[in-house]
């Protein structure tokens, strides 16, 4: 397949992509493209995880995949987590706990986040703290993020689990 | 610039043999950091994220059973198809298989990278802090390439030519490696101004072939290829007994790391000095050889 356009699955939705470079990495199209800046470009080089998307179900740096590679891809981004307009509840406890402070880090956290805890319902600090190594936050000292994820897991496991 | 998304081995073979001077993807990890700082002039890239053949693992038996890979001298080996993620080299069942190669797949990037990075990017970029390679180089890996009229396979050690130099003919996809199933400890460490997130400024990884009775040890980052410390592992096997277990005392185990020193040739970047890298080598090797002789004693056969 060459690349006039090409289509990508964004948040299940089709999206075509024309007249664009195909070298352009996933995190340029789905910002400057398709119009979803949730997810944030920093350095464009998968060490801060700011532009942390699913990537048929993996979270991954979406500054490091060439968009026209993805054409097969199921991709979640930050728009995409919540299913019924209201805040999910990792985006709930990240407010409710003092998680986010600038920001900018907080949609790749989110989505690394909800990553972990739909494959290990149950993860110890370690693990927390392994699973969100990737997301680099300058801001909070990682405290409140770690509590955060902490009681979501904990909600979870009270309801029984969703 | 075109983008080819292969879906087939063939049709990436193919792909290459039509587009003279593309660039092979596979997890991006690499490219895109060229792409996106504008340090790569892309022509054509064939994409192999969509090639399923390449995310297979299997082991072949010494017999040559299996898919037919087997060394056929009784040794046990796994093939890892090139685009198998780092992610999953982490975790049981290839853990257990191949020690050290999930102890340095633990050490690639983060998550995210892990889940897209892969041992045939790990080669095809052949960079000398590469953390896959060091664990090819000490397991004598066997790298399998393809074309779409040819096939071949060869040493690891013949594989890596360079700073980012490899043997790959322009039309060729490396299709997987070869690893023996050793039995005895399997370690792979290495420095860097973190613990997370950091690319080597020196790398280490060490077996152990209680069968055979000897230590290997590869370096990494500290030469232009992977370097493997021969000089040493042969005056240890001459020191210290390594058949079974691995005896000896500690001033043979720091005299060994002094020699793997010896070997490598660092230089001064934006990573590290040569002379750190050099002291961090001595340790690396003395550590590593002291956990290889006390995971005996602590019984775990």
């Amino acid at each position: 397949m060459s690349n006039e356009f090409y289509a990508l699955t964004v948040n299940g939705i089709r999206h075509e992509v024309r007249d664009a470079w195909a070298g352009e990495s996933l995190l340029y199209v789905l910002r400057e493209r398709l119009g979803l800046p949730g997810t944030k470009g920093a350095c464009e080089q998968g060490e801060c995880g700011s532009c942390t998307v699913l990537m048929d179900g993996e979270a991954v740096c979406s500054c490091l995949v060439m968009a026209a590679t993805a054409t097969n891809a199921d991709i979640v981004t930050v728009e995409g987590l919540s299913h019924d307009g209201e805040p999910t509840d990792v985006q709930q406890t990240f407010v409710a706990q003092g998680a986010v402070q600038c920001g900018f880090c907080t949609p790749g956290l989110i989505v690394a986040v909800h990553h972990l805890l739909d494959r290990n319902p149950n993860p110890s600090e370690l693990e927390i703290k392994e699973a969100i190594s990737g997301n680099i936050c300058r801001c909070t000292g990682y405290g409140r993020i770690f509590a955060a994820v902490a009681e979501v897991r904990d909600q979870r496991r009270d309801v029984g689990g969703r | 610039m075109t983008v080819i998304n292969a879906v087939s081995l063939r049709e990436a073979m193919q792909a290459l043999r039509d587009h003279p001077g593309a660039r092979l993807v596979q997890g991006g990890t690499d490219l895109m950091v060229e792409v996106n700082f504008n340090r790569a002039a892309v022509n054509d890239v064939v994409a192999l994220r969509q090639v399923n053949e390449l995310r297979r693992w299997h082991v072949d038996d010494g017999a040559g059973n299996g898919a037919g890979d087997g060394a056929g001298d009784g040794t046990n080996t796994v093939r890892i198809g090139a685009g198998v993620p780092y992610a999953e080299m982490e975790r049981a069942p290839l853990s257990d298989l191949v020690p050290a190669l999930a102890q340095a797949a633990r050490t690639v990037g983060s998550p995210q990278i892990r889940a897209a990075g892969s041992l045939g990017g790990n080669l095809g970029t052949c960079s000398p802090a590469g953390d896959g390679l060091p664990v090819l180089s000490a397991l004598d890996a066997t790298v399998h390439l393809q074309s779409i009229d040819s096939e071949r396979e060869m040493s690891v050690h013949d594989f890596m030519v360079g700073v980012k130099k490899n043997a790959r003919r322009p039309d060729e996809v490396i299709v997987a490696v070869t690893l023996p199933i050793v039995a005895g400890f399997q370690g792979y460490a290495k420095v860097g101004t973190r613990n997370a997130m950091v690319i080597s400024a020196a790398s280490a990884c060490l077996v152990h072939d209680a069968r055979a009775g000897t230590v290997r040890l590869a370096l990494g980052a500290v030469g232009p290829t992977v370097v493997r410390a021969r000089r040493a592992e042969a005056w240890l096997a001459r020191e210290a007994s390594l058949r079974g277990a691995v005896s000896l005392d500690d001033a043979t185990a720091r005299e060994f790391g002094r020699r793997a020193a010896d070997e490598c040739t660092p230089i001064d970047d934006h990573r590290s000095t040569a002379a750190y890298r050099r002291h961090a080598v001595a340790v690396l090797a003395e550590r590593l050889v002291l956990r290889a002789r006390d995971h005996v004693a602590g019984g775990a056969r």
